[in-house]
C-alpha cells in the first residue's frame, strides 16, 4: 500500500514538473524565482516604488506614455479631455530662472492614499504592498476619488471600449488610474514605462522596493536628494523625484 | 375652517392634471438624458477628466441641501415650540422628502454605474464621508417620514416632539456631512475648510426656506387664499437673517482666503479673473441670491409677492453658489509644482472649461421635477396646508 502510495506520488510530481517544462516554454526561470506565487497574499514587507530622474527625462520623449497606453489598453490619446491618461508628461519652467525640465506624473501611490480615504464603497484600496488600486467590481463610478486626487492622476473611462487587454480590465463608467502594472510586478517584471524608459537609454525611471535597504532604489534614495510632490499634505509618496 | 381648505384642494381638477403632466415632461427629458450618457458614456456630456463634477451634482446638492433646510420651518414649531410654524411642519416634512428623493435621484443618475447602486448600499467605507452621507441620507427618509406621520395621526400626537428634535438634530448632522464632502478634500483650493460644513448648514437654511416660502404661496394663491400678515413678515425676516448669515460665512471664507498667501491665486480666480465663475459669484450668488432679496424683503411694505420674488432670487443664487463651489472649484487648476509654469496633454496649469450639454440641465430639472410631482399629488390627496390657530397666534403676540 505505502510503496503504491509513494510510485504513485513520483508519478504525480514527475508529470508536473514535465507539464510545467513544457506548458510554459516561454516562462523564465529568473521571474519563476522572484515572482510571488498567486495563493500567497501581498505582503507589507515590500512597498513598491519608483524614483524619476529628471535630468535624464527627455523633453518631447512620450515612451512611457506610449508603453503605458500599449500595456494598458489605453491606446493613443485622442481626445485629451476624456480619455483616459494613466500617465502624462508635464514640461515644468520654473517661473523665475527660465530652469526647464520634463517629467512623467502618475498615481504617487501615496502611503495615505487620499482617493481611498473617500471612496464610499471601498473600491479604491490599497495594496499591502503599497499599491493604490481600484476594484472594478464595486467602484460605482462616483468621482470622488478624483475630486480628492491632489495629483489629479485618475481618469473615468467616459466611452465604451474595444480591444481590452484581458490581463487590465476596464470598463465604461468606472475610475481607473495607474496600477504600476501590477500584472506584472506581481510575475516579478517591471512596469511598462520603466521598461521603456530602459529601452530608449534614458534610464529616467527606477522601479523597486523602498522597503529592501539593498535595493537599488532604496540605495539611490539614500544618497540623492528626493522630492515628493506636496510634500506639504505628507502622503508619504511611493513615487518620487530627483532634479526638481 | 380645516375641512372647508381640505375641499380646497380638491378643486381645478384640469388644472392639477396639466401640473402634472408638466411634471411628467420634465422627467421623461430627465430619463432620456439619463438613458444616453450610460448608453453613450460621460463622452456626451460637458463633463471630463478635469470637470468631474458638473451640473447635475450643482442641482443634486442644491435639492439636498434645500431638503435639510426646509425641514427647519418643522423644528422652529416642534422643536422650539412656535405656532406658526408647527401649523407649517407638515408640509416642511413633506417638501423636505421630496427635495431629498430629488437630489438623490440625480446624483444616482450621473453615476458611472447607476446599475451599481446596490454596491453603494452594501458595500461601506466607514472613513469616507461619502459613505456617511448615503447612511444620513437613508437615516433621513426613515426619520422625517416618522416624523410626519406622527403630525398627521392624532394618536401619534405625542411622539412628535421626540421625533422632531430627532429629525432637527439629524439634519444638522446631515448639512455638516454634505458640506464635509467638500470640508474633506485637501487636494484643492476651493476646499478643504471646516468652514464649508456651517455655512452649509446657513445656506441649506436660506435655501430650504426660500423653497418652503415659493410652494406655500404658491398653494395660497391656488387655493385664493392669503396668508396672514403677520406670519408672512415672520417668515420674511427669518428669510433675511438667514441670507445675511449665508453672506456673511461667505465673505469670511474669502477674507481668510485673501489673508493666506497660498490662497492668493485662487482668490484672484474666483473674485476677479475666473470668467464665468467670477459673474456666477458675484452677479448670481452675491447680487441675485443675497443683495436683491435682501432689498426686497427690507424695502417698505412688503407683499406676498415680493416674498415669493426674494425667495425665487434666492434659490437662483443656490444654484449659482453650488455652480461656484462645484464647479469653480475644480476649474482653478491644481498646483503641483509652485514655482513653474507647467503643461501637459492632460491641462496642467490651465483653467478647465466647462460647456454643460442640454441633458444635465435636463437632469437637473428632473430632480425639481420629481420633488415639485412627490409634493403635488401629497398635496392634493393629504391635508397640507397650513392650518393657522389664529387664537394661539393672537396669544403669542
Amino acid at each position: 500500500m505505502s510503496e503504491n502510495k509513494s510510485r504513485r506520488g513520483f508519478i504525480a510530481a514527475s508529470t508536473a514538473a514535465l507539464a510545467g517544462l513544457t506548458l510554459a516554454p516561454g516562462i523564465r526561470l529568473v521571474e519563476i524565482a522572484s515572482a510571488k506565487p498567486d495563493n500567497e497574499p501581498v505582503t507589507s514587507k515590500v512597498r513598491w516604488g519608483m524614483l524619476i530622474d529628471t535630468s535624464r527625462c527627455q523633453s518631447g520623449c512620450t515612451d512611457c506614455v506610449t508603453a503605458c497606453g500599449k500595456e494598458n489598453g489605453l491606446g493613443e490619446v485622442k481626445k485629451p479631455r476624456t480619455d483616459a491618461q494613466w500617465i502624462r508628461k508635464i514640461d515644468l519652467k520654473e517661473l523665475k530662472s527660465g530652469h526647464a525640465l520634463s517629467l512623467p506624473m502618475m498615481c504617487q501611490h501615496c502611503a495615505h492614499p487620499p482617493c481611498v480615504d473617500v471612496c464610499p464603497t471601498g473600491a479604491s484600496f490599497k495594496r499591502a504592498d503599497g499599491i493604490v488600486l481600484v476594484d472594478r467590481h464595486i467602484c460605482i463610478g462616483c468621482r470622488y476619488c478624483m475630486m480628492a486626487c491632489p495629483y489629479k492622476v485618475r481618469s473615468f473611462v467616459h466611452e465604451p471600449h474595444t480591444d481590452q487587454n484581458p490581463e487590465v480590465p476596464r470598463g465604461q463608467g468606472c475610475v481607473e488610474g495607474c496600477t504600476l502594472c501590477v500584472h506584472r510586478v506581481d510575475r516579478g517584471g517591471t512596469p511598462a514605462c520603466v521598461e521603456a524608459c530602459a529601452a530608449a537609454g534614458h534610464n529616467a525611471m527606477l522601479f523597486g522596493d523602498l522597503n529592501d535597504p539593498e535595493s537599488a532604489i532604496a540605495k539611490r534614495i539614500r544618497e540623492v536628494k528626493t522630492t515628493q510632490v506636496r510634500a506639504d499634505l505628507k502622503l508619504d509618496l511611493g513615487v518620487r523625484y530627483e532634479g526638481i | 375652517m380645516a375641512s372647508a381648505s381640505y375641499v380646497e384642494t380638491q378643486s381645478r381638477p384640469a388644472a392639477f392634471w396639466g401640473l402634472l403632466v408638466l411634471g411628467g415632461l420634465f422627467m421623461l427629458a430627465a430619463f432620456a438624458a439619463f438613458l444616453h450618457f450610460e448608453h453613450s458614456g460621460h463622452v456626451v456630456t460637458g463633463m471630463d477628466n478635469q470637470i468631474v463634477w458638473g451640473m447635475p451634482h450643482v442641482f443634486a446638492v442644491f435639492l439636498i441641501v434645500a431638503a435639510s433646510g426646509v425641514l427647519n420651518v418643522a423644528s422652529i414649531g416642534s422643536v422650539f415650540g412656535k405656532p406658526a410654524y408647527k401649523a407649517r411642519a407638515p408640509l416642511s416634512g413633506l417638501l423636505a422628502l421630496a427635495m431629498m428623493a430629488g437630489g438623490l435621484a440625480v446624483l444616482a443618475a450621473d453615476l458611472g454605474r447607476p446599475d451599481r447602486l446596490i454596491v453603494a448600499m452594501t458595500h461601506f467605507n466607514f472613513k469616507s464621508i461619502f459613505a456617511l452621507n448615503m447612511m444620513f441620507y437613508s437615516g433621513f427618509f426613515v426619520i422625517v417620514a416618522a416624523y410626519l406621520v406622527t403630525m398627521m395621526d392624532r394618536s401619534l400626537n405625542p411622539y412628535s416632539k421626540v421625533l422632531g428634535f430627532l429629525a432637527f438634530f439629524w439634519r444638522l448632522a446631515l448639512t455638516t456631512a454634505t458640506g464635509s464632502i467638500f470640508g474633506f478634500l485637501i487636494a484643492r483650493n476651493a476646499y478643504g475648510s471646516a468652514l464649508l460644513a456651517p455655512m452649509f448648514i446657513i445656506y441649506s437654511f436660506a435655501y430650504g426656506l426660500a423653497a418652503f416660502l415659493i410652494v406655500q404661496g404658491s398653494m395660497y394663491a391656488w387655493n385664493n387664499l392669503k396668508l396672514d400678515e403677520r406670519i408672512l413678515a415672520r417668515m420674511k425676516n427669518l428669510l433675511a437673517v438667514f441670507v445675511g448669515a449665508a453672506l456673511y460665512f461667505t465673505v469670511v471664507m474669502h477674507l481668510t482666503g485673501l489673508y493666506f498667501a497660498k490662497q492668493e491665486a485662487y482668490e484672484r480666480f474666483l473674485l476677479l479673473d475666473g470668467g464665468m465663475y467670477t459673474a456666477a459669484f458675484w452677479l448670481g450668488q452675491i447680487v441675485l441670491g443675497g443683495i436683491i432679496p435682501l432689498v426686497l424683503i427690507f424695502a417698505p411694505g412688503a407683499t406676498q409677492a415680493r416674498v415669493i420674488a426674494a425667495s425665487v432670487l434666492v434659490v437662483l443664487g443656490g444654484l449659482a453658489q453650488m455652480f461656484v463651489t462645484i464647479v469653480g472649484g475644480q476649474a482653478y487648476p491644481l498646483e503641483l509644482f509652485p514655482g513653474y509654469a507647467v503643461s501637459s496633454t492632460f491641462q496642467d496649469g490651465v483653467v478647465n472649461s466647462y460647456a454643460p450639454v442640454l441633458g444635465e440641465f435636463a437632469l437637473g430639472f428632473g430632480g425639481i421635477a420629481l420633488a415639485f410631482l412627490v409634493t403635488v399629488v401629497a398635496v392634493r390627496v393629504l391635508h397640507f396646508l397650513p392650518q393657522d390657530d389664529f387664537a394661539k397666534l393672537n396669544a403669542e403676540d
